[in-house]
């Protein structure tokens, strides 16, 4: 039988949901107008003001948000609430070395946590489940996200965190974990580690939820004929709460929107144009109910269909289909966005030449980053030692820039493949 | 006694030599030494050929990344204990080697190595006065 977390919302009828959408957006349009300036700004340069907006079918006459303006603000221009109402902050890595950092207040923790038990339930999480939590905690908001759902269920939780895989096994098989939560790669290191250590008895192992990283139906199929388990898919951005904007349900076909919260909108990427219904293109969302960090008209760069056929789970919340792609240029490797443009600021800051190529890869189900940059007549010298530490200085920054190791290998000039003049910055050679 | 080696950079891969060295051979210049050193991903070749200038050229126009820099050719007597006694007079005056190599047979009966050090200079100097023979780049057939 289908559990829900929250039935009234997840199952509300199309007029329902859109009442409230339409009150919670005309709050939300005057919150932001009465104390975002730099929102407010942009409304009056495009010539609306709150007066405008009387519903869901004013949304388009909005300005967007770009993660440009994420980074112009940075790091308290878009805050909506006064500090001392504000109890925490996510962030994940930006462009050209700024973060994006989110606020919370404590309404906000809710009900992006509210928005993680509904998919905790939906893959039938109950209060006699016992949730390994296998995200990052810390700014990434991952683990935090799961970790708050999984209390709001009553799971027993394990805030195990990412790595580690002796332990996580050991806590697994130990305290009998019926649900895991963690990124699809590291759910597919997991299952293999499971499979050679023999461990496959010993797991009570029922569903998974796998996000921040894109991954396929093969590799869905193959995690859940490893470990005997559904898998399911989760998607979220830092700058709309966290994982949990979507959930899977048991039709395991798309992602249910918490339309409640966020709504979404496909657009051309090229003209900002809404897109009729079913149409591909870009995803942007609306938060309707946040307090410190309300993003109106956030432009996901992730492609994808939405989709108001009914589901048989029962919900009629909107379905988003997993990402087909990017309408910008931003990797996500090992769950982390990665932008061409920040590596290239590192080898310029380091001496570098921008002649580079980012090559990614997923080995042992684990993705690798490789940069390859062209040596050149400055950097090069007759001592292996002064390149080698010029090497490692760089493999530093770019670590520090990036949150992951990456690895730096210093080729031939001119050997970077270039197409019309121009070098090929990324090789992704991940078959998802 | 102003000997120049050519450094060239070498990435890590089949044929990488072989192409420097088909260039250089087009160019009918003369390998005196070479020695390679290496990391995981690349490496570094260094050459004294016998015309350091016309192999700089061919290499840069090869596309290569090329720099030159001050060595020193030392004889060495070609005994038990000949190249000992002569890191022990470096050794006194705390001069440090970086790195050494041997170069192509003899000359009068002397091994020649080519020698890196902190300060070349000095070096010549000391070992001049203690009777080690620095030899001159044209007695090891170099313009």
């Amino acid at each position: 039988m289908e559990r829900y977390y929250q039935k009234e919302m997840e199952c509300a009828s199309r007029e329902d949901m859109l009442a409230i959408q339409n009150e919670r957006l005309v709050k939300q349009v005057q919150h932001v107008w009465d104390n975002v300036p730099y929102y407010r700004q942009k409304m009056e340069q495009k010539g609306v003001t709150p007066a405008d907006i009387h519903g869901v079918e004013d949304l388009h006459k909005l300005p967007f948000l770009t993660k440009a303006d994420l980074r112009d603000a940075y790091p308290y221009g878009l805050l909506a609430k006064p500090l001392e109402d504000c109890v925490r902050i996510q962030s994940t890595s930006g462009t050209t070395g700024r973060r994006v950092v989110a606020f919370y207040t404590q309404h906000d923790i809710d009900l992006w946590e509210d928005c993680c038990a509904r998919a905790i339930t939906a893959v039938g999480g109950t209060n006699q489940d016992v949730c390994q939590v296998s995200y990052g905690y810390g700014l990434f908001t991952g683990g935090p996200g799961l970790n708050g759902g999984s209390h709001r269920v009553g799971c027993l939780t394990l805030p195990m965190s990412s790595g580690n895989t002796d332990r996580q096994l050991q806590f697994m098989t130990d305290l009998g974990t019926t649900i895991l939560c963690c990124t699809p790669s590291y759910a597919a290191y997991l299952a293999e580690s499971i499979h050679e250590r023999g461990l496959r008895d010993q797991i009570k192992l029922k569903a998974g939820i796998f996000g921040a990283e894109a991954w396929s139906e093969e590799m869905r199929r193959d995690i859940e004929k490893q470990l005997g388990i559904k898998a399911y898919d989760i998607y979220g951005l830092t700058e709309t709460s966290g994982p949990g904007v979507a959930f899977e349900c048991s039709e395991q076909n798309g992602m249910h929107i918490n339309e409640d919260h966020f709504i979404p909108e496909i657009i051309d990427p090229d003209t900002g144009e809404v897109l009729p219904e079913g149409s591909q293109g870009e995803l942007v969302f609306t938060s309707i109910s946040k307090e410190a960090f309300p993003l109106l008209r956030y432009r996901t760069r992730d492609i994808c269909v939405l989709s108001r056929k009914a589901c048989s789970c029962g919900r009629t919340l909107i379905k988003m289909c997993k990402p087909m792609g990017r309408s910008d240029d931003m990797l996500i490797v090992k769950g982390v966005n990665v932008f061409p443009s920040q590596i290239e600021t590192v080898l310029l800051e380091n001496g570098y030449s921008a002649n580079y190529q980012i090559v990614v890869d997923r080995i042992n189900n684990s993705d690798t980053i490789e940069v390859l940059v062209e040596m050149t007549p400055d950097i090069f010298s007759d001592s292996l030692g002064q390149i080698t530490d010029m090497e490692k200085k760089l493999v530093a920054a770019l670590k520090a820039m990036l949150g992951i190791y990456a690895k730096v290998r210093l080729v031939d000039p001119k050997s970077i493949a270039r197409s019309e003049g121009k070098a090929v910055r990324v090789i992704d050679k991940r078959k998802i | 006694m102003e000997l120049k080696q050519i450094s060239v950079f070498l990435e890590n891969r089949a044929g990488q030599l072989s192409a420097i060295t088909q260039k250089l051979s087009q160019a009918h210049i003369d390998l005196r030494a070479l020695n390679i050193a290496e990391t995981a991903d690349y490496g570094l070749l260094r050459l004294i050929v016998n015309d350091t200038d016309a192999a700089v050229q061919v290499l840069q126009q090869a596309g290569c990344i090329v720099t030159t820099t001050r060595v020193l050719a030392v004889a060495v007597p070609d005994t038990p204990g000949g190249l000992n006694t002569l890191l022990e007079i470096l050794t006194e005056q705390h001069i440090n080697v970086h790195y050494m190599y041997s170069i192509f047979g003899h000359v009068d009966s002397l091994a020649y190595m080519i020698l890196q050090l902190d300060d070349i200079d000095t070096a010549a100097a000391v070992l001049a006065e203690k009777g080690i023979q620095i030899a001159q780049p044209k007695a090891l057939g170099i313009h």
